[in-house]
């Protein structure tokens, strides 16, 4: 098995459950820029359009994850963790009516993860 | 006008985490509702001549310069930015948008030509209609500004969704200001963005788009424009590059201190700004001397009470923001960047519950994460370089384009980096300065379209040719 690049707390996979439940299949987008950039954004599956440059790094909690080729040049050495927290984000991801946001909490691969990291695929 | 469902949220304060308010929930209902009465009211105002709309933005200034204080307070309750700003700086731009574009809009001559001896062609001007305006939450009334300004002024109707961090001191703004204006004219929705955001955003009778955020909405937003073939601008954030040249040391002059200066603006609104200077790119021969001024100018920066005049730095704008921060200030430590101030949350005694962190100062390299991704926060990435064309190659390698500046007493220097750095707006020897006439916008990934300065009238209209003959013979294909 390949090490994972993307994986998600326990509390977070409980608000995925939550919002599958209540909206039907999701997809997760890593934003990028102002304001609320760099977090996680959570769609219905196929509500976000997927271009050629964006790249699929694995599933959290049975959502894919995809983030745009340009920003995945600075998380290719890093695991990236989903989490959520208290609090009140902007944007049209799911979970903010529940008062709650994803963010991303990140930790650096060792060099013998590096040689065992699962290969990125392009989105579409 | 209360929510058709009835549903509110509660507001807080990021000062203190304190209930400031509760806020409409609205949906899909009062979007479909807000753009229904902005199009019963665009058949009059759309009719109203430049003249009348130039009076009514300087009405709305003087209203605005009245009620100055009532107004920064709002937004420093609402967003957790210091007095010492909205009072010195957000509310006095916000008021000069309205009163530069009152000015634009009665300066303007059209455009004729004759085509030959019996042809005349005229460029007609005519406003989109409704528009829907999404804005962001570090600069609640100054963004609201900038888009309310340009499309009143030009004839349409607005309707428009606030952050839902910040959506109070745009709903006290209305309440100042809201008589000098025409019912529907300018209509405020609040509410989250999945339930009243994305029914705004892909309305099929709005007739323009404008958003300021991040890179997955802009790219929605600009999804559901060509589902509905219409324009958008979108402005999505930047990493600008602060370049100091040795020359800033040739002399411990007033410049000196405005190039230092220059550096910790960085600072300034909690680094919540598209246009953070938050990498600074240092030449090496000057960096020693150069950081330690400015690391000095930075441990000063007080904070303490946002309502005090003398605090120079306030809340984030919310606990999300906050943890986002701090996970990058962690991220900078975990990739082995040299932390040379800050770095901690900041306990602030009087408000034990409120948002708050370190100015904080990493060295490393422009491969980082904290070099490459906008932090939105007080978190400034130094490096340094040996000439112009390794500044240049820094500067340059972001996928991002939004501000940029140039510090170094060598004009032709300065010229060759103005020229040669990709973002939509350079500063030379100085930074965050926003007058209302110069343009505001982004290369690369930072967005599309500009913001600020007359060219903004044209993208709040239709431009109509009509093609007048006064020549009575028959072209004779027929």
């Amino acid at each position: 098995m390949p090490v994972e690049r993307v994986s998600v707390t326990e509390a977070a996979a409980e608000v995925i459950d939550r919002l599958r439940s209540e909206h039907g299949e999701l997809m997760f987008h890593l934003s990028g820029g102002c304001c609320d950039g760099s977090s996680p954004m959570c769609y219905l599956a196929g509500e976000f359009r997927l271009g050629g440059r964006d790249l699929y790094l694995g599933d959290i909690h049975g959502c894919g994850f995809y983030m745009h080729a340009d920003q995945f040049e600075y998380y290719k050495n890093c695991h990236t963790i989903v989490d959520v927290v208290e609090g009140r984000g902007a944007s049209f991801s799911l979970e903010i009516p529940l008062g709650v946001r994803f963010i991303i909490r990140s930790r650096i691969f060792t060099d013998e993860e590096l040689a065992d990291v699962r290969p990125v695929e392009a989105a579409s | 006008m209360a929510p058709i469902d009835g549903k509110y949220f509660e507001n807080t304060s990021p000062i203190d985490a304190s209930f400031i308010a509760r806020i409409p929930q609205s949906n899909a209902k009062d979007i479909d509702l807000a753009v229904e009465k902005a199009w019963e009211a665009a058949a009059t105002f759309s009719k109203t001549s430049p003249a009348e709309r130039s009076m009514l933005m300087f009405r709305i200034a003087d209203r605005m310069e009245e009620n100055i204080e009532k107004l920064a307070m709002a937004e420093t309750c609402d967003n957790g930015k210091g007095m010492r700003e909205t009072l010195g700086a957000d509310l006095p731009l916000v008021i000069d948008q309205f009163r530069y574009f009152g000015g634009c809009v009665r300066t303007e001559a059209g455009s004729v030509t004759n085509i030959d001896a019996d042809t005349v062609s005229m460029e007609v001007h005519e406003p989109l209609g409704v528009v829907a305006q999404i804005i962001p939450w570090n600069f609640p009334l100054l963004m609201a500004a900038w888009k309310i300004a340009p499309a009143l002024v030009t004839g349409n109707c607005i309707v428009m969704k606030p952050a839902e961090q910040t959506p109070a001191s745009l709903l006290v703004l209305m309440e100042v200001i809201g008589d000098l204006l025409p019912p529907g004219v300018l209509n405020v929705v609040n509410g989250f963005g999945a339930e009243c955001g994305k029914p705004l955003a892909s309305h099929p009778d709005v007739k323009k788009v404008a958003f300021t955020g991040e890179t997955s909405t802009g790219r929605l937003i600009m999804q559901y424009a060509a589902e509905n073939i219409i324009p958008v601008t979108t402005e999505l954030g930047g990493k600008s590059p602060n370049i100091f040249f040795e020359s800033v040391m040739d002399e411990d002059d007033e410049f000196l201190d405005k190039a230092i200066e220059g550096l910790v603006l960085f600072a300034l609104n909690q680094g919540q700004v598209c246009t953070c200077p938050s990498r600074a790119l240092i030449q090496e021969s000057i960096y020693d001397k150069f950081m330690e001024k400015c690391l000095a100018r930075i441990e000063a920066i007080t904070m303490g009470d946002p309502y005090e005049l003398t605090t120079m730095m306030g809340a984030q704008a919310s606990n999300d923001q906050h943890a986002k921060i701090m996970s990058y200030i962690d991220i900078g430590k975990q990739e082995g960047a040299e932390l040379l101030t800050g770095g901690e949350v900041y306990e602030n005694a009087q408000y034990p519950n409120g948002y708050y962190i370190q100015p904080t100062v990493f060295k490393g390299n422009n491969k980082m994460r904290i070099f490459q991704e906008e932090i939105f926060g007080p978190v400034l990435a130094v490096t340094t370089f040996k000439d112009e064309d390794e500044a240049l190659e820094i500067a340059n390698d972001t996928q991002f384009g939004l501000g940029s500046g140039v510090w170094s007493r060598d004009m032709h220097q300065v010229h060759k980096m103005s020229s040669g750095i990709q973002a939509g707006r350079v500063w030379v020897n100085c930074y965050h300065v926003y007058p209302a006439g110069a343009s505001f916008g982004g290369y690369k990934n930072s967005g599309i379209g500009r913001e600020n300065h007359a060219m903004m009238l044209n993208g709040y209209r239709h431009t109509k040719n009509v093609l007048i003959s006064y020549n009575k013979n028959k072209l004779g294909f027929f």
